[in-house]
């Protein structure tokens, strides 16, 4: 094993919405393992899953939606000491779905912050902005001052918190050092005039500042893991690499984690460390950005990076993947691998459900296609015609048009 | 060669406003209206048989200006030629016959099409509002519209909710083409959709240019799209055209600082692109209510020019310009600047005691660099009228040190095969004076 310390490993997690369409399989059995201060890259087509795998990290599954199944182990020794001796707790690790929802809701803010792609549908309209992320200053403050953060009196908190912030947020209190701090946090993610702008609401922000914004309000608690959902897909190319230098910069100084979701292979070139492919629910293949991008083994991985067109290329033709993204609705999703039907190099042993292969021994790259240990040959190759037309009309749209909790594939 | 490509579409001077503050209650308070310059004198051709790609970033004007040269917008001032007539002059008949020869295909796939009708009438409308053929025959060529696009004849009886977005985009093509036009604006036409679902879309776009002879306008703020898919490319900034000329010019050797800008910012998909030392310009897109004087990307620009008798680094020159705008727009707050030397008097008044020390704390606050000692001390002067909150004097002091001439002439476009508007490229005297 090497020595790397992982901040968050997530074993088998299972997301679903139970809708009247019936079960959609969004993230299914899921494993990943995500080390201490890297920039790990979630990279998929629309309703693949990544938005729900993160927000099943943090605990923002609503319903029709919820986690079926799968531990999702955080390290955080000091949690842990006081946890002690319950399922909860493996060494330094605590499993964040054995915890009460109140101990969970606790550390949003203070050890896990997300960002999203629209940054206006995550502020109020009627709060100017300095005063919001006081107030998430606030919260952490008092967090953080209960020294037993985890006992009953911080639930009821929690509890009070999250009723006040639905009804009264408009006439809370921040304090002067609260908005001071706020002004130091837009400072610090390079928002000019701090002072002024902070009295200003959201409307009145462009998108990159309000992005920074965004960024700063989710600095206030100091997390250890920062999930940053498309958080440059609304944005224009030169604010985009602003942000993106902004992150960078803060994930340097501060040494955060930062879970990047993005469908932009672009972005985590740019960003990442490693990096995993999801396709329909699974990542479908992971390892360093060189093991995905140079020597990628899975059909889908290579069709993906093959259909991107090249900002210096040639104008070659573009080798598009064929057919649709597939439907995750549980009675259509047949029990083989779930890409064999648009896989150009589907075989009969494809008919049985892949399970993980590493791909060398190296440890980090792994695929779930059974190409990692078998030659692809014509003679094991299913007939062309073995899953009927490609272009029959999308089962893919039998999923809701806009979920709530997503982007619903709607970025640009 | 230029024989053979004759412009189809020639633009010329077109300008389209858009009106805030013109209600009619507005109009009875006394307000002034307010014009949104969306697309502000952009001239270019369009030659049969090519595409031209209309790239820039969200807001620039793009879409406004496919819009109105279809005249599916009234244009504020200038003229489109399409095979040699004036669109904004057409009527009748020479009208209809426009309409058939150019169309337009939209970017949301999701809206674009009418949820209650099938797809084979959404195709069929432009057959039956223009008659064309018998009823039999109308059938027939969706049919064949359906094929052609990559979708079977037998969908021709669904609705477009059974349909994914690029199979939707498909259906927006196909109608597209229904009347056999010579021209087609493509606005955005993939950009709600997946990659792998893009490539299959680009494909079958260049698949049809090549099969019909089709004219294109690709608009798109996807640089890689547009540098796969054009012959030619227009870069447009805040309603004007900044740049246009080849494809491989443009992406090999772009003359003007935002296309230089915007193609450096594009992350690049490959392992070396962590390493890829890249220049990022600061700031917004100004507002096209109140866009800056002279060349409008001056308020951005990493190569703004100095004046001729300044010796200064240019970096150290983009951070004094940033800092004119700042004073010049009142955007430091100086109530909060430094701690000690300034307080508030008795009647709530602002008071610096220290104007050294404050004007220091200005300075560090908001110049991104330190100065050479010359500079530096030009500053400092420029900058204490701000401790009695004179605010014009410091801008004009800053002004007469440090104007550009970036800020007084806007750069003209000029003509050639690949011209750029800035005047690090044009010849001096090239520009047009502001209005
Ligand atoms: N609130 C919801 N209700 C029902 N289905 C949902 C909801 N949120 C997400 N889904 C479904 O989960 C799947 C994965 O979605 P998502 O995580 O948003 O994908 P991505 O972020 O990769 O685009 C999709 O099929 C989506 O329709
Ligand atoms: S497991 Fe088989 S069908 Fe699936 S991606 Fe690999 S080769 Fe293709
Ligand atoms: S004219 Fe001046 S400000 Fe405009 S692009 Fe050229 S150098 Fe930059
Ligand atoms: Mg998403």
């Amino acid at each position: 094993m090497s020595n790397v310390t992982d901040i968050l490993r997530i074993d088998g997690l299972k997301t679903r919405f139970f809708t009247d369409n019936g079960q959609v399989n969004a993230v299914e059995d899921l494993d990943v393992r995500i080390e201490d201060g890297e920039v790990f890259g979630i990279v998929g087509e629309s309703g693949s899953g990544k938005s729900v795998m993160a927000l099943s990290i943090i605990d923002l599954i609503e319903r029709p939606g919820r986690i079926t199944d799968g531990e999702i182990w955080f390290r955080a020794p000091d949690i842990a000491d006081e946890l002690v001796e319950t399922d909860a707790v493996d060494g330094d690790y605590v499993d964040l779905r054995a915890m009460s929802p109140e101990q969970r809701g606790l550390l949003r803010g203070s050890r896990f912050s997300m960002i999203f792609q629209d940054p206006m549908s995550s502020f109020n309209p009627s709060i100017t902005v300095g005063e919001q992320i006081a107030e998430a200053v606030e919260a952490q403050r008092r967090a953080r001052s209960n020294p037993r953060s985890l006992d009953a009196k911080s639930q009821h908190y929690g509890l009070t918190d999250y009723l006040l912030g639905g009804v009264l947020s408009s006439k809370r209190y921040v304090s002067e050092p609260s908005l001071d701090r706020a002004i130091e946090l837009l400072e610090l993610v390079g928002i000019p005039d701090p002072a002024e702008r902070a009295e200003e609401y959201p409307h009145e922000y462009s998108g990159g500042m309000l992005q920074r914004a965004m960024i700063a309000q989710a600095l206030a608690g100091e997390p250890d893991v920062l999930i940053a959902d498309e958080p440059t897909t609304a944005l224009d190319v030169t604010i985009q690499a602003q942000v993106l230098d902004l992150l960078a910069e803060l994930q340097t100084e501060t040494g955060m984690t930062i879970l990047l979701i993005t469908h932009n292979l672009g972005v985590v070139a740019r960003m990442c460390d490693r990096v995993g492919v999801m396709y329909a629910g699974e990542i479908v293949e992971r390892g360093t950005l060189g093991d995905v991008f140079d020597n990628p083994v899975h059909p889908y991985t290579q069709g993906l990076l093959g259909s991107i067109p090249d900002l210096q290329g040639v104008a070659e033709r573009l080798q598009p993947i064929e057919g649709n993204v597939p439907s995750l609705l549980d009675h259509e999703m047949p029990d083989r691998c779930y890409f064999a039907d648009r896989c150009p190099k589907a075989m009969e042993e494809c008919l049985e459900h892949p399970p993980e292969l590493a791909v060398n021994d190296r440890g980090q790259h792994a695929t779930r296609c059974y190409l990692a240990e078998t030659e692809y040959t014509a003679a094991k190759a299913l007939p062309t015609d073995y899953f009927g037309a490609t272009e029959a009309p999308a089962e893919a749209d039998t999923a809701p048009e806009e979920p709530t909790a997503t982007d619903g594939g709607d970025h640009q | 060669m230029s024989d053979v490509h004759q412009p189809l579409v020639k633009v010329d001077g077109l300008e389209k406003y858009f009106w805030e503050n013109d209600s009619l209650l507005d109009r009875l308070l006394g307000e002034d209206p307010i014009a949104v310059r969306a697309v502000d004198g952009v001239s270019f051709d369009i030659r049969e048989g090519e595409t031209l790609g209309l790239v820039g970033e969200s807001g620039c004007g793009k879409s406004t200006t496919g819009e109105t040269l279809l005249r599916l917008q009234e244009p504020t001032g200038g003229a489109v030629e399409f095979e040699g007539n004036n669109v904004y002059d057409l009527e009748g008949k020479d009208l209809t016959a426009f309409r058939r020869e150019a169309q337009v295909v939209f970017q949301d796939p999701f809206s674009s099409l009418d949820p209650r009708m099938t797809i084979g009438r959404i195709v069929q409308q432009p057959l039956d509002v223009h008659e064309v053929g018998s009823k039999a025959e109308r059938r027939e060529r969706v049919r064949d519209l359906l094929e052609r696009v990559g979708l079977a004849a037998e969908h021709a009886d669904r609705y477009p909710h059974e349909f994914s977005g690029g199979q939707r985009q498909r259906i927006g093509i196909a109608r597209a083409l229904a009347l056999e036009p010579e021209f087609i604006v493509l606005d955005e036409p993939t950009s709600a959709l997946d990659v792998s679902v893009q490539a299959q879309v680009l494909n079958l776009l260049d698949d049809l240019q090549a099969d019909f002879g089709l004219t294109y306008l690709l608009i798109s703020h996807d640089l890689s799209v547009i540098r796969h898919v054009c012959d030619r490319v227009a870069v447009m900034y805040l309603g004007e055209i900044v740049e246009i000329g080849p494809s491989e010019e443009i992406f090999g050797e772009p003359k003007h600082p935002y296309t230089k800008a915007l193609l450096e910012s594009v992350p690049r998909a490959s392992t070396d692109e962590r390493d890829r030392e890249r220049e990022t310009i600061s700031g917004d897109v100004p507002s096209p209510r109140d866009p800056p004087s002279g060349c409008r990307f001056r308020t951005r620009c990493p190569e703004v020019i100095p004046p001729d008798d300044l010796e200064i680094d240019q970096s150290e020159y983009r951070a004094i310009m940033t800092l004119r705008q700042r004073v010049e727009q009142r955007a430091i707050s100086l109530e909060t600047v430094g701690d000690e030397d300034r307080r508030v008097d008795d009647d709530g008044e602002f008071v610096v005691e220290n104007v050294d020390a404050f004007v220091a704390d200005v300075k560090a606050q908001i110049l991104e660099t330190t100065l050479p000692p010359r500079e530096d001390e030009a500053v400092t002067e420029a900058l204490a009228p701000l401790a009695e909150e004179n605010w014009d004097t410091a801008a004009e002091r800053l002004e007469e040190r440090y104007g550009s001439v970036c800020e007084r002439a806007n750069p003209d476009l000029g003509g050639g095969t690949h011209p750029a508007a800035c005047h690090l490229v044009s010849a001096p005297g090239d520009s047009r004076s502001d209005g």
